[in-house]
C-alpha cells in the first residue's frame, strides 16, 4: 500500500480532516468541561441588528422586472441573430429562410404580447 | 507553580504554563469588538482603530459587524432612550465570554445630556460594565489604556473554583433584561440584577430632582 503513488494523496487528505476536525473537537470538549451552554431568546433570535423582526418573511413580491426582461429579449436577440442572417441571406436554402421566419415570427409574438399589455406606452 | 521558579525556566528556554494561562492569554489578545458607535465618542474609537494609534497591536483591530462574532462591545457615546433597548439586545446576542468597555461620560452616566429627558443615565443600568472610560470624548489613548485595563482583568480570571466568571457559571444569567418603551420612561428604568443605584447625601433632596431618574 505505501508503494501507491496514491498513499501521499492518502496521508495529506487524513492530515486535512484531522487539521479541520480536531479544533472544533478540542472546542466542544472545551465547551462541555468549562464552559456551560446559556441559550436564550435574544441569542437565538435570526436576525442580528438590535432590533426585533417585525412581520412575516413570506410576502410577495411583485415580479415588474419579467416585462423588461423579454423586452430586452426580443430586441436584443433579435438583433444579434438578424445580422449574420442578413449577411448569409443570399447563400440560405429555402429551409434555412423559413426556420429563420419562424424565429422571428416567435419574437414578434413577444412584441405583440408587450404591446397589448401596454409595456410600451410612455407615460 | 511558584512565580520564582517559572521565571528561572524561562531564562533557561523553558516554557512552563497552564491550561488557564493559555486560555487568557488568547482571550486576552484577540478581543474582538462589536462594530457599533453611538455618537461622537465613537469617532475616537474608530481613531484608535486606526494606523495611528493602531489597536491592532493588541489584537483589537477586528471589529466585527456581527454580535455572534463579537468578544468586546465599546459603548461609544450617547445611549438614547431609543437606542438602549437595542444596545441590551445586542449584548445578549453576543457570544459568552462578553466584555463591556462604557466609553465617555454619556455612556457612563449620561454625561452633558444627563438632565435631559431623552437619554440613559448610563449604560451599566442594564448591562455589566467592566471597565469605564471618563472623558468627553475619552483620547484614543484612553480607550487603548481601558484596553490594557480589561486585558488585565481577563488575566486574572480563573478557570475553576467559586469565583470564576460568569461566563463560566452555569447558573449565572447570560442574557439581561431588554427594556420597552413604556409610556414616560424605559420599562424597567433600570435593571436591579446589575445596578444598584448609588446612595448620595443630596442636601438639595426635596427642592431638585437630578440624579433621580
Ligand atoms: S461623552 Fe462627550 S464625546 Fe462622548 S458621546 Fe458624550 S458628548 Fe460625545
Amino acid at each position: 500500500m505505501t508503494n501507491s503513488p496514491y498513499f501521499p494523496v492518502l496521508v495529506l487528505l487524513a492530515a486535512g480532516v484531522g487539521f479541520a476536525i480536531a479544533p472544533l473537537a478540542l472546542a466542544w470538549i472545551w465547551a462541555w468541561k468549562f464552559s456551560p451552554r446559556k441559550p436564550g431568546p435574544s441569542k437565538n433570535a435570526i436576525y442580528e441588528c438590535g432590533l426585533e423582526s417585525a412581520g412575516d418573511a413570506w410576502i410577495q413580491f411583485h415580479p415588474g422586472y419579467y416585462l423588461y426582461a423579454i423586452i430586452f429579449l426580443v430586441f436584443d436577440i433579435e438583433a444579434v441573430f438578424l445580422l449574420p442572417f442578413a449577411v448569409a441571406f443570399a447563400g440560405l436554402t429555402f429551409a434555412a429562410g423559413m426556420a429563420m421566419l419562424v424565429f422571428l415570427l416567435l419574437l414578434v409574438e413577444g412584441l405583440v404580447w408587450a404591446y397589448q399589455k401596454q409595456v410600451l406606452v410612455w407615460s | 507553580m511558584d512565580e520564582h521558579l517559572k521565571t528561572e525556566l524561562r531564562k533557561q528556554g523553558i516554557v512552563a504554563t497552564t491550561l488557564q494561562e493559555l486560555y487568557n492569554w488568547g482571550r486576552k489578545n484577540s478581543l474582538w469588538p462589536l462594530n457599533f458607535g453611538l455618537a461622537c465618542c465613537a469617532i475616537e474609537m474608530i481613531a484608535a482603530s486606526m494606523a495611528r494609534y493602531d489597536m491592532a497591536r493588541f489584537g483589537a483591530e477586528v471589529f466585527r459587524p456581527s454580535p455572534r462574532q463579537a468578544d468586546l462591545m465599546i459603548v461609544a457615546g450617547t445611549v438614547t432612550k431609543k437606542m438602549a433597548p437595542q444596545v441590551v439586545r445586542l449584548y445578549n446576542q453576543m457570544a459568552e465570554p462578553k466584555y463591556v468597555i462604557s466609553m465617555g461620560a454619556c455612556a457612563i452616566s449620561g454625561g452633558p445630556f444627563k438632565q435631559g429627558y431623552n437619554v440613559l443615565k448610563g449604560i451599566d443600568r442594564y448591562i455589566p460594565v467592566d471597565v469605564y472610560i471618563p472623558g468627553c470624548p475619552p483620547r484614543p489613548e484612553a480607550l487603548i489604556d481601558a484596553l490594557m485595563t480589561l486585558q488585565k482583568l481577563i488575566d486574572k480570571q480563573s478557570l475553576t473554583g467559586a469565583d470564576r466568571p460568569r461566563h463560566l457559571q452555569a447558573e449565572a444569567p447570560s442574557e439581561f433584561i431588554v427594556p420597552r418603551f413604556g409610556a414616560h420612561d424605559l420599562e424597567p428604568p433600570q435593571n436591579p440584577e446589575v445596578w444598584d443605584a448609588p446612595l448620595v447625601n443630596i442636601s438639595l433632596a426635596g427642592t431638585d430632582d437630578a440624579g433621580k431618574h
